[in-house]
């Protein structure tokens, strides 16, 4: 049988809650499709191989790594990058707290732990388990272990680790408050 | 040009009368909000909907060798290719920070998967898999990987970051009559910056004119790299990097992706796009090389230490003379009269070293500082109490006096908030489960250096302020300090200051390296925000010592007036410049602190677990208590790393960079990191600089893992010599019966 060499392909992609129509190499990432083809450069490219965290996006809710799943997988699904949680003038709870408790410093990690402290609250919201959970059946409180836990998929060079940490308590108390 | 020479200590100033109230707040970072909603955009997010091409890099898999020949017919056949660079000027790692010139591989492959050509292609899709087809035949060349069984080939090179050697007296003979003698070597590993933004570039010409966004921290040398790499006048390029995602000393020179994309640029006849992928910014930009370090002192059977020798060797590749230079701190840290500092330089073929946060303390003071727990421990004094015993009076080696040199009072606010009487007086003798504790101690110190550094502030006619400069902000809170500076200085709210930078076009600055920028950049600011009251006070007629400024408004006597006012509907420019002087010789500046830190060592699997960790520092003046605390929480996280996990590790039959990844090489991640204390004390140095600040981004990290490494021997009895402390080193060793009686 003779390979389909055609390589481009036409896909919808729904982000931020904007439709968007693409012709592109069917190989591109979810990441490079934003980053390369939509001017979304939020989410950055700090490994490529899933090793770093620095392009974390929700797709329905969940956290994943935009690098290593393909834009055409996506058809269909809902996808929120660091543009769709919040802008310059109208901060998420999470941005406004990574601000004042200087959670970042280059910033090149900082969507990528925004998005997931975002998706973590989730998870932990719904009841899921980590490693640092004392009980797996019990759902979890979140303690400073349990957000250190469950972070450390997002690598951050600068270190800010202390402050991303206290970042996620405010914003969490605050995001709850406004429930 | 408005110039200021540091030839004297500064006097008061109106920082320190802090009219404003912002100098020193820790207000939130000036391009916070673009940074947290992903609107900052860094190297590779420029040109957003231009039609651009994207770079990908072809690398050596070989060790060392000659190019006999490279096949592209293969790669260019592909649709889409635009075009595959190769040839003499392909750059094979990054350019050093010590000059201009940039290392092109001409021909040959000088480490393993070093760049050898560039595919350019409509895609990056594309342009990665043509890189595959790329066929490259190569001539093996003899290549020597490690400094094992070398060691007596070093050079002492006259090309570094410091003298090769520094001596004083005659250590052999005062070693040799000393009534007490310690003599220990150590090692550590090679490390990388990692920073998390790879290393990237977007390059356009129109016509001979070159504009490159890049990831770069002395923008004013890179340019000249950039140039010089490109074989065009250093007049037709302009640089930009107005945001930084991490330099760590990684982004001092160039990387070898800004000279590629402007290669592939000019070839295919638009701008080019190439983000290094994570594999090519471990093996083919620089690290920090790997030291051997012997520390001999000698001491009188009291504990006072008359003479002290510390020598390293460490790698670099054939014809560079950078070298991590260990005994940096030495020099002026420890007494003694008779002293030996020196630094060998062993050739290997393996990606080129240079200078990694904190160059020479960092790997140093790993050594130094746990040296002196050990010997502490023979003499069986308290480590702080040798370190009161054994505390200069004056830089040992120059007779110059310190500027400023707070390390005891670090120790000793340190030790009352850590808790240090509550130390283990004996080693492994506390147990708690199945985890063995123990504190551990260390000095901290960073020399400080001035730069020349120029900055422009322009006052529009409506009161505003902007200032600008070609300095770089790589995380470091640069944009908030100078806004600080120049909000505090001119007597206006923050909101109406803004702050341009990372721009050749701009007025030259020192850029970002070796804790300098804050104050070299800072003060440059601070004589062009004279400058200007100095103008205001003419144009009002009065001493400008007299005139006070608050909130866009000058007071001077019982008159209130409008900075609006005094500009008369003109813009006011003007340009400020500071430069190094007589204090920099008359005096020795470093930053100084202490770090304490408890450590949790698992009985069973060896594995280490920092509990707490206090750093105090004094560094002068702080100008921004949040962005400073997080410089030093930084540090202290490296330090972890550089204790604990951290290891580049190089195949001796090869010379691959085996763990060229973030999967591979450990960096510290969420969990490795407990909740961090950092106390920086009141302090002005007014020997430094204008703003009597000294650098603070750097001196966290030394000292900070043999802290870590000495509460690993308070808890368990072993001490590790060779870094990392990772448990197969613990594990044969550990106690079996700690805590058994108690
Ligand atoms: S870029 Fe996706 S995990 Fe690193
Ligand atoms: S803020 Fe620089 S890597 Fe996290």
């Amino acid at each position: 049988m003779k390979r389909n060499r055609r390589a481009k392909r036409s896909m919808k992609l729904k982000i931020n809650g904007v439709e968007h129509e693409l012709d592109i190499d069917m190989r591109t990432s979810l990441l490079d499709a934003c980053r390369d083809h939509l001017g979304l450069t939020g989410s950055k490219k700090g490994c490529d191989h899933g090793q770093c965290g620095a392009c974390t996006m929700l797709v329905n809710g969940r956290r994943i790594n935009s690098c290593l799943t393909l834009a055409v997988m996506h058809e269909g699904d809902e996808i929120t990058t660091i543009e769709g949680i919040g802008e310059p003038g109208n901060l998420h709870p999470m941005q406004e707290a990574f601000l004042h408790h200087d959670g970042f410093q280059c910033g090149y990690c900082t969507p990528g732990q925004i998005v997931s402290a975002v998706g973590m609250l989730g998870e932990v919201a719904d009841g899921w388990p980590s490693h640092a959970s004392a009980d797996v059946k019990a759902g979890a409180a979140l303690s400073g272990d349990e957000i250190r836990e469950r972070m450390s998929g997002n690598l951050c060079r600068c270190s800010a680790y202390p402050n991303i940490v206290d970042a996620i308590e405010t914003a969490s108390a605050k995001m709850k408050e406004n429930a | 040009m408005n110039k200021h020479v540091m030839n004297e200590a500064i006097g008061e100033t109106r920082l320190d009368r802090g009219t404003q109230g912002v100098i020193g707040q820790g207000v939130d970072r000036y391009e916070g909000k673009l940074k947290v909603s992903g609107k900052a955009p860094y190297a590779y997010e420029h040109l957003i909907g231009e039609k651009v091409a994207y770079g990908f890099v072809v690398p050596g898999p070989i060790g060392r060798a000659r190019v006999k020949s490279i096949d592209t017919a293969k790669a260019r056949a592909m649709p889409g290719v635009l075009a595959v660079v190769t040839g003499d000027a392909i750059m094979h790692s990054s350019a050093q920070p010590m000059g201009p010139d940039v290392p092109a591989m001409k021909g040959e492959i000088f480490h393993y998967n070093q760049p050898v050509a560039l595919v350019v292609a409509e895609t990056f899709e594309t342009a990665r898999h043509a890189s595959h087809l790329v066929e490259v035949d190569y001539e093996p060349l003899e290549g020597h990987y490690e400094m094992e069984g070398r060691r007596e080939t070093g050079r002492a090179s006259d090309g570094g970051p410091m003298a090769a050697d520094t001596k004083r007296g005659d250590f052999e003979k005062a070693f040799a009559a000393s009534e007490v003698q310690f003599d220990r070597t150590y090692t550590t590993p090679s490390y990388h910056a990692a920073a998390m933004e790879p290393h990237a570039s977007v390059a356009k010409w129109d016509g001979d004119q070159l504009t490159v966004w890049s990831s770069c921290q002395l923008l004013d040398l890179n340019v000249k790299q950039i140039a010089n790499g490109v074989g065009v006048d250093a007049s037709k390029v302009r640089l930009l990097s107005p945001y930084i995602g991490g330099g760590f000393g990684s982004k001092l020179g160039i990387g070898p992706d800004a000279v590629l994309a402007a290669l592939g640029a000019r070839e295919v006849g638009r701008p080019v796009k190439l983000a290094l992928t994570r594999q090519n910014v471990f093996q083919a930009t620089s690290r920090r090389g790997e030291t051997i370090q012997r520390v001999r002192i000698g001491a009188t059977k009291d504990g006072r230490i008359t003479c002290f020798a510390h020598e390293t060797d460490t790698p670099n590749a054939e014809g560079e003379g950078f070298f991590e230079p260990s005994g940096i701190s030495t020099v002026f840290l420890y007494p003694g009269d008779d002293r030996l500092v020196t630094h060998r330089v062993v050739t290997t073929d393996v990606l080129t070293t240079s200078a990694v946060r904190a160059p020479g303390e960092a790997t140093g003071m790993l050594a130094t500082e746990s040296a002196l727990d050990e010997l502490a421990e023979q003499f069986g004094i308290d480590p702080i109490a040798f370190r009161k015993l054994n505390e200069p009076e004056k830089d040992p080696q120059e007779d110059v006096p310190f500027s400023s040199r707070r390390l005891l009072e670090c120790i000793d606010e340190g030790a009352r908030r850590f808790g240090w009487a509550d130390r283990p007086s004996k080693p492994a003798t506390r147990r708690e489960g199945e985890w063995l504790v123990g504190y551990g101690m260390a000095s901290a110190s960073r020399a400080n250096s001035l730069m020349a550094s120029s900055a422009e502030i322009e006052m529009s006619a409506d009161g505003r302020a902007t200032v600008k400069t070609s300095m770089t902000d790589i995380g470091t809170g640069t944009y908030t300090i100078l806004q600080q500076i120049a909000a505090e200085m001119l007597g206006l709210p923050l909101d109406r200051v803004d702050v341009l930078l990372g721009d050749t076009s701009l007025p030259a600055s020192s850029g970002s390296g070796g804790s300098w920028g804050a104050n070299s950049a800072g003060s440059s600011v601070f004589v062009a925000a004279e400058a200007i009251v100095e103008e205001f006070a003419r144009r009002l007629d009065v001493d400008a010592s007299t005139l006070t400024l608050k909130d866009g408004h000058a007071i001077a006597g019982n008159r209130q007036i409008p900075f609006s006012e005094i500009l008369k509907r003109e813009t006011l420019t003007v340009t400020g410049k500071i430069e190094p002087g007589d204090t920099s010789d008359n005096t020795n500046q470093a930053s100084y602190g202490a770090h304490f830190a408890e450590v949790a060592v698992n009985v069973t699997t060896g594995e280490t677990r920092v509990r707490r960790l206090l750093t105090v520092g004094t560094a002068g003046r702080i100008l921004n208590m949040k962005t400073a605390t997080s410089q030093c929480y930084g540090g202290q996280i490296w330090g972890i790393g550089y204790a604990l996990e951290e290891e580049l590790v190089v195949d001796p039959r090869s010379g691959l960079i085996v763990n060229h990844d973030l999967a591979e090489y450990h960096v510290p991640v969420h969990a490795d990191v407990p909740k961090l204390d950092v106390v920086l004390l009141e302090d002005r140095d007014p020997y430094a600089s204008p703003l009597a600040g000294k650098g603070i981004g750097e001196l966290a990290i030394a000292g900070v893992g043999a802290a870590i490494n000495n509460a690993v021997y308070n808890a368990t009895g072993i001490r590790v010599y060779d870094y990392p402390i990772t448990m197969d080193k613990l594990l044969p060793r550990l106690p079996e019966e700690v805590g058994a009686a108690a």
